[in-house]
């Protein structure tokens, strides 16, 4: 197939853009491709970004810009200045700001799940805790944006490219 | 006596093991966020709490009132990292007198205990230091997350918060050169393989840190056993290379020349001491030179730059310390 942009070169670019909900593909060639921005098609899923911050927190850049706003209310930390440092503030931050670590953490460890040893007086807390809670907003975007992880791990963008809306417009109204 | 002049399971290549537990406290922002009157704070509360604790005594030592020979001194020994070292306001340290238990107090986190023992023995080390975690965690609420487990200042450390590691002497697989292949299987399943002061730093004497890299979402005792067979693997594979390379005459050749010059220098540096004595401890393991590893082991940790200027009264140049580390390795082995 020939590119649909220059119509002279051999096509070896597949993009399928979902957009609100609709489906535009296109084929083009590489140089077409670079030279319409699509190689920076991945930003929004921030894939490949330099080591400009620390490293640790790098899939969670593209929450960068809004996160000033937020600030954790028991140590003042933002979630920039955690992307700076690469240290997390005080405990209350990993709640505050779980979404936008958790795609780091589970980077780092491939799990997200304590699985060891639970201080005595938590385990008291928790046998006394009749029914599972409904889950926060924070957890639900932390789960699709798991969900995002593995879509685009599997190359499934279009499903990723869902996610991603979903997770926007979460955080919208959020 | 300290731990180092012991000999321990699999001391021939394993020089020691080291499990070390972070925690927070839940109530104070992690040490970044603390200012030098709030790590002394921080710090006293959990003196307070071990205050009865009897199983091993413990000398509360203020970081501060070091000499800074005396603070690089400990990290030479693997009692502190560097970074603690090299900032010492508000910081204190908890030291057995044997050292190997060490408490760093608003290091990195609130509290890191660690536990640091000759040769393989990681079940004891972790055993030591989990208990001392017990005995604080009645007393003090921890930083801690149902999900996330004990919460630490890096996302690294997430969940156990355990970083259990072991110092091996691999002369042989490195002369082999089959370490870089070998580091990149280990981190396929979740371990680091580096220097032996860990990221970053240089490989001197073949000696080699295997530790544990993911915390979260895995047992302390998985993590362990994990870490105890994968050091066993390479044990293994350090012994067979081992038995083929001592049948190599010049290899040999390089045994016993390392030794004569340890025997009889007049000034020895502390690199060269380090490399030196990678051939002479390969040498004594494999029975071919009679030298007990204790003696080299004390040599190794005691004779390091630092190390010689704490210990001694008055400062001493590269110069003094070159003469006397070679004296010292001389009444040693002679």
């Amino acid at each position: 197939m020939l590119c649909q942009n220059c119509k002279k070169n051999e096509a070896t670019t597949h993009i399928k853009r979902v957009v609100n909900g609709e489906a535009t593909e296109n084929h083009l060639c590489h140089s077409c491709a670079e030279n319409l921005g699509f190689d920076d098609f991945f930003d929004d899923f921030s894939l490949n970004l330099p080591g400009i911050f620390s490293s640790f927190f790098g899939d969670s850049m593209f929450a960068l810009g809004e996160s000033k706003l937020s600030r954790c209310e028991k140590c003042g930390c933002c979630f920039d200045d955690i992307i700076k440092s690469g240290k997390v503030g005080c405990a209350d931050c990993y709640t505050k700001f779980y979404s936008k670590l958790l795609p780091s953490i589970q980077r780092i460890h491939g799990k997200a799940n304590h699985g060891g040893k639970v201080p005595v007086k938590h385990e008291t807390v928790t046998a006394q805790k009749e029914e599972p809670k409904e889950k926060t907003t924070e957890e639900k975007i932390a789960e699709l944006q798991l969900q995002m992880q593995k879509a685009i791990e599997e190359q499934n963008f279009e499903r990723a490219a869902v996610l991603r809306d979903e997770i926007k417009s979460m955080k919208g109204e959020n | 006596m300290k731990w180092y002049m012991g000999l321990g399971n699999q001391g021939d290549i394993v020089l020691s093991t080291r499990v070390r537990l972070a925690r927070n406290l839940e109530d104070y922002p992690f040490p970044s966020r603390l200012d030098a009157e709030e790590k002394a704070e921080v710090s006293a509360l959990i003196k307070d709490s071990l205050s009865d604790y009897t199983e091993i005594a413990l000398k509360d030592i203020e970081m501060s009132s070091l000499t800074p020979a005396g603070a690089v001194s400990l990290a030479e020994k693997h009692l502190i990292s560097p970074e603690f070292a090299s900032d010492t306001k508000g910081r204190s340290l908890l030291l057995s007198e044997s050292e190997d238990v060490s408490i760093m107090l608003c290091e990195e986190d609130h509290v890191r205990i660690q536990v640091i023992y000759p040769g393989l023995s990681l079940e004891e080390a972790f055993n030591a230091a989990e208990k001392i975690d017990s005995h604080l965690e009645k007393k003090l609420s921890y930083a801690f997350n149902e999900k996330l487990g004990y919460l630490t200042q890096c996302p690294t450390n997430l969940g156990t918060g355990m970083r259990a590691s072991v110092m091996l002497h691999l002369p042989a697989l490195s002369k082999k050169g089959a370490m870089r292949g070998l580091s990149t299987t280990v981190s396929k399943l979740g371990l680091t393989l580096r220097g032996s002061y860990g990221e970053g730093s240089e490989v001197s004497g073949d000696i080699y840190q295997l530790s544990n890299q993911v915390t979260l979402g895995i047992s302390e005792s998985a993590a362990i056993q994990n870490l105890s067979s994968i050091a066993m693997q390479i044990i293994a594979q350090e012994k067979q290379a081992r038995a083929l390379l001592v049948k190599d005459e010049d290899f040999m050749d390089k045994i016993y020349r390392a030794y004569g010059i340890l025997k009889s220098a007049y000034k020895l540096t502390s690199r060269e001491l380090t490399n030196l004595l990678s051939y002479v401890r390969l040498g004594a393991s494999e029975g071919i030179l009679n030298v007990p590893l204790e003696k080299l082991c004390t040599l190794f940790i005691e004779l390091q730059p630092a190390t010689m200027n704490a210990q001694s009264e008055a400062p001493l140049s590269q110069s003094q310390r070159d003469l006397l580390r070679a004296e010292r390795v001389r009444e040693a082995l002679n």
